[in-house]
C-alpha cells in the first residue's frame, strides 16, 4: 500500500537548516495497522505529514497504492488526498459551524457526490461510530471524545485507501482515548490500513506494528501482539 | 463552480457565519448608500440653482437708464437719459440680425379695484413679446398681442395671485376692474416662476399707458432679446456694440460708468452654469472618495475573513479541497454579499432621496435623485473591486500548505 525510500525532509531556520528525516525506508502491507512511535522531534509528525499529502520531501520515493506521489501542485495534492487520505487530527479540526452530519459529508462534496446521497453515507458513518443521535449538533456541543469519533467518521467518509491518525488520544483522558483506540482497531479489523502517530506507550501496542522514530531514522520496527481496547473499556 | 450544490455550501456558509456576513454587508450597503444620498443632494444642489436661473429668459439683455456722471459733447454730468419709442425702432433696425424681438417696459404701481375688493399692484406696461423674455405661462385667455399694441386696447393680463386677491375662486376672464381710474377689461391670467411677487403683477399695452400718460412716447426700460444661435461669443459682441451705439445715441460719455446699463443675463449664465459645474465637479469627487472608502472598507473585511477561516480552509484543503474551490468559495461568497448588500443600500439611498422632495428646500437641495444607471454603476464597481480586494488574500490563502493552516489557533 505505501511504499517509502531514502526520504529525507530538512527545514531551513535562519542560516542554519534542520534534518529532520534523514532517509527513512518503510512500507506498509494493506490491512496494516501501525504506529509510529518517537519521542518529540523525532521526525514522526513530519512523517505523517509527507505521507497525507501535507508537506513534501526534499528527496526520495513515495508510493502510494501502485501511484509514485511526486511533483504534486496543490489541486493534484488535493485530488490525492480526497481520493486515497482519511486524516484524524489530534486537535480534532472540525469546522465549528457545521453540525456533525456535514462536517462528516465534507470530503464527499469535494467527491461532487450528490447532496442527498452525501448525507445518507454521513449518516451512516456517523452511525458506525455510535454518533446517530447526535447527527445535528454542533462540534462545540460535543465532548472530545464524540468529536474525535465525528473525526473520524469524517475520514472514513470518503473510503480513503489509508487513514493518518496524528495523536489521535493526545487530547483525550485515558478512558476515552481506548474508546477511539476500540474504534480505529474495529475499522481496521474490517481491512483498513491505519497509521497512528503517537508517544504514548500503551497506545501503540494497540496497534499490530510499532516503528519506532529516533533522530529521523527508524531505530527499530517490530511486529506487537495487539492489544484489544475493548478490554480496558 | 455554479452549481446547486455549491451555492448550497455558500448559502449554509452565509446563514451560520451571520457576524461576518453582517459587517461585509453592511460595510458596502454603508458605503453605495453614503454615495447614492451624496450624489442624490449634489444633484438636488444643482437643481436648486438651476430653479433660481430659470425663471426668466437667458438670450435677453435689459437695458436700464440713468443719469450721467461726466460731461459729454456740450451736454453737463447729471443729466437723466430719457428712452423713447424711437429708441426701439432704431435698435430693431440697426441690428435685425441678432434680434428676436424687443419690448419696453413701463412699470407703474396703481391701485386696482374690482367691485369692492381694491389693491395696490406693479402694472408693467409691455409688448406681446415680454411673454418670451419673462416666460410668463399662460392659465387662462391669452397674453396680450399685437393688435392690442396697435389699438392701444384697454385690456389687461393678470397674475393668478391677482385674480385670487380680487376674484376670489370666481373667473376673472372678460371681467372689467379699475386700474388708477382707467377701465380694464381682463383677457388673460398667468403664472411665473420667479415667486409670488411675480404673480402680483398686471400686464397692459404700453401704448394704451403711454396714451393714459398724456400720449408721450416715452418708455422705462427696453428689453431686447437675441437669436440664441449666436452664442455666448455672439452675444457678448451683440452687448458691446448695442451698448456704444445707445451711448453715441444719447450723447453719453463712452467711459461714463452710469447714463446707461445693460444686464447681460448670457454672462451670469455662464457664470452660474461654470458654478454648477464646480458644484458637481466637487459633488463627483466626494462620492468618489465615498466609493475609494468603501472599497478600502470591503478590503479589509476580505482580509479579515480569509484570516478568520484559514484553519477552515486548512481543514477544508485536507480534505481534498483544490486551490480553486476556496478561491471560489471565497469570491462567491463575498460577491454574492456585496451584490445583495450593495443593491439593497442602493434602494435604500434612493428611497430616502425621493422621500426628501422638497422638504430640504431650506437647506438649498431641490428633489435630489440619482440616475439609476449612476447608482447601479457605483454599485457593480463597489461589487468588482470587492471580489479583486477579496481575490488576493484568498489566493494566498489557497496556497498556504494546509499542514500551515491547521497550525493555526
Amino acid at each position: 500500500m505505501i511504499e517509502i525510500k531514502d526520504l529525507h525532509k530538512s527545514y531551513k531556520m535562519g542560516s542554519n537548516s534542520l534534518h529532520v528525516l534523514k532517509g527513512i525506508n518503510f512500507s506498509v502491507k494493506e490491512g496494516e495497522l501501525v504506529a509510529i512511535m518517537g519521542s518529540s522531534g523525532s521526525g514522526k509528525s513530519t512523517l505523517l505529514n509527507i505521507l497525507g499529502m501535507l508537506d513534501e520531501a526534499n528527496s526520495g520515493e513515495y508510493t502510494l497504492d501502485g501511484v509514485p506521489i511526486k511533483d504534486l501542485n496543490e489541486t493534484k495534492a488535493a485530488k490525492y488526498r480526497n481520493k486515497f487520505l482519511g486524516f484524524v487530527f489530534q486537535s480534532f479540526n472540525l469546522i465549528n459551524y457545521k453540525n456533525a452530519m456535514e462536517n462528516v459529508a465534507l470530503p464527499l462534496y469535494y467527491q461532487k457526490m450528490g447532496r442527498k446521497e452525501r448525507q445518507e453515507k454521513a449518516l451512516k458513518y456517523l452511525g458506525q461510530v455510535g454518533l446517530t443521535e447526535w447527527a445535528t449538533h454542533l462540534p462545540n456541543e460535543l465532548s472530545g471524545g464524540q468529536k474525535q469519533r465525528v473525526a473520524i467518521a469524517r475520514a472514513m467518509a470518503a473510503e480513503p485507501k489509508v487513514l493518518l491518525a496524528d495523536e489521535p488520544t493526545g487530547a483525550l483522558d485515558s478512558t476515552t482515548s481506548f474508546e477511539v483506540m476500540d474504534l480505529i482497531q474495529k475499522i481496521n479489523d474490517q481491512g483498513n490500513t491505519i497509521l497512528v502517530v503517537t508517544h504514548e506507550d500503551d497506545i501503540a501496542h494497540m496497534c499490530k506494528r510499532i516503528v519506532h522514530l529516533k533522530d529521523g531514522v527508524i531505530v527499530k520496527d517490530e511486529k506487537v501482539k495487539q492489544v484489544r481496547a475493548s478490554e480496558y473499556v | 463552480m455554479f452549481s446547486r450544490d455549491n451555492w448550497k455550501e455558500i448559502f449554509e456558509t452565509i446563514q451560520k457565519n451571520k457576524l461576518r456576513t453582517f459587517l461585509s454587508g453592511f460595510t458596502v450597503a454603508l458605503g453605495i448608500l453614503i454615495f447614492v444620498i451624496l450624489f442624490g443632494f449634489g444633484n438636488g444642489l444643482i437643481n436648486t440653482f438651476d430653479d433660481f436661473f430659470s425663471d426668466d429668459a437667458t438670450n435677453v439683455f435689459y437695458v436700464f437708464r440713468g443719469r450721467t456722471t461726466m460731461p459729454y459733447k456740450g451736454y453737463k454730468s447729471n443729466r437723466q437719459i430719457e428712452f423713447d419709442n424711437s429708441d426701439l425702432a432704431d435698435i430693431e433696425k440697426n441690428f435685425a440680425l441678432f434680434l428676436e424681438y424687443t419690448t419696453p417696459r413701463i412699470s407703474r404701481q396703481d391701485t386696482v379695484k374690482f367691485k369692492e375688493e381694491s389693491n395696490n399692484y406693479t402694472t408693467q406696461a409691455v409688448a406681446s413679446s415680454h411673454q418670451y423674455a419673462e416666460k410668463t405661462i399662460m392659465m387662462k385667455g391669452r397674453f396680450l398681442n399685437k393688435n392690442d399694441i396697435e389699438n392701444k386696447t384697454k385690456y389687461a393680463v393678470i397674475g393668478r395671485l391677482v385674480e385670487e386677491d380680487l376674484f376670489g375662486a370666481k373667473n376673472s376672464i372678460g371681467k372689467y376692474i379699475d386700474i388708477g381710474g382707467s377701465v380694464f377689461k381682463v383677457v388673460g391670467v398667468f403664472q411665473d416662476d420667479g415667486g409670488d411677487n411675480e404673480e402680483r403683477i398686471i400686464y397692459m399695452p404700453y401704448t394704451t399707458r403711454q396714451l393714459i400718460e398724456k400720449n408721450t412716447d416715452e418708455i422705462d426700460q427696453i428689453i431686447v432679446g437675441f437669436k440664441p444661435e449666436i452664442g455666448y461669443a455672439g452675444a457678448m459682441a451683440f452687448e458691446r456694440s448695442l451698448n456704444s451705439f445707445i451711448r453715441e445715441k444719447k450723447y453719453i460719455n463712452p467711459k461714463d460708468q452710469n447714463g446707461i446699463f445693460i444686464r447681460n443675463v448670457a454672462d451670469q449664465l455662464k457664470q452660474n452654469q461654470q458654478f454648477a459645474r464646480v458644484l458637481q465637479i466637487i459633488v463627483g469627487f466626494v462620492a468618489f472618495g465615498t466609493i475609494i472608502a468603501g472599497i478600502i472598507g470591503i478590503s479589509n473585511i476580505m482580509v479579515f475573513v480569509v484570516k478568520e477561516r484559514t484553519k477552515e480552509l486548512g481543514i477544508r484543503k485536507a480534505l481534498g479541497a483544490t486551490p480553486k474551490s476556496v478561491i471560489g468559495t471565497i469570491l462567491l461568497e463575498s460577491v454574492f454579499i456585496t451584490t445583495i448588500s450593495g443593491f439593497i443600500g442602493m434602494l435604500i439611498g434612493i428611497a430616502v432621496l425621493s422621500s426628501f422632495g422638497e422638504k430640504l428646500k431650506d437647506f438649498f437641495i431641490t428633489n435630489p435623485y440619482i440616475d439609476l444607471t449612476m447608482a447601479t454603476v457605483a454599485t457593480i464597481v463597489l461589487i468588482i473591486f470587492g471580489a479583486i480586494a477579496g481575490y488576493v488574500p484568498a489566493r494566498r490563502a489557497a496556497r498556504i500548505k494546509p499542514i500551515v493552516a491547521l497550525r493555526d489557533d
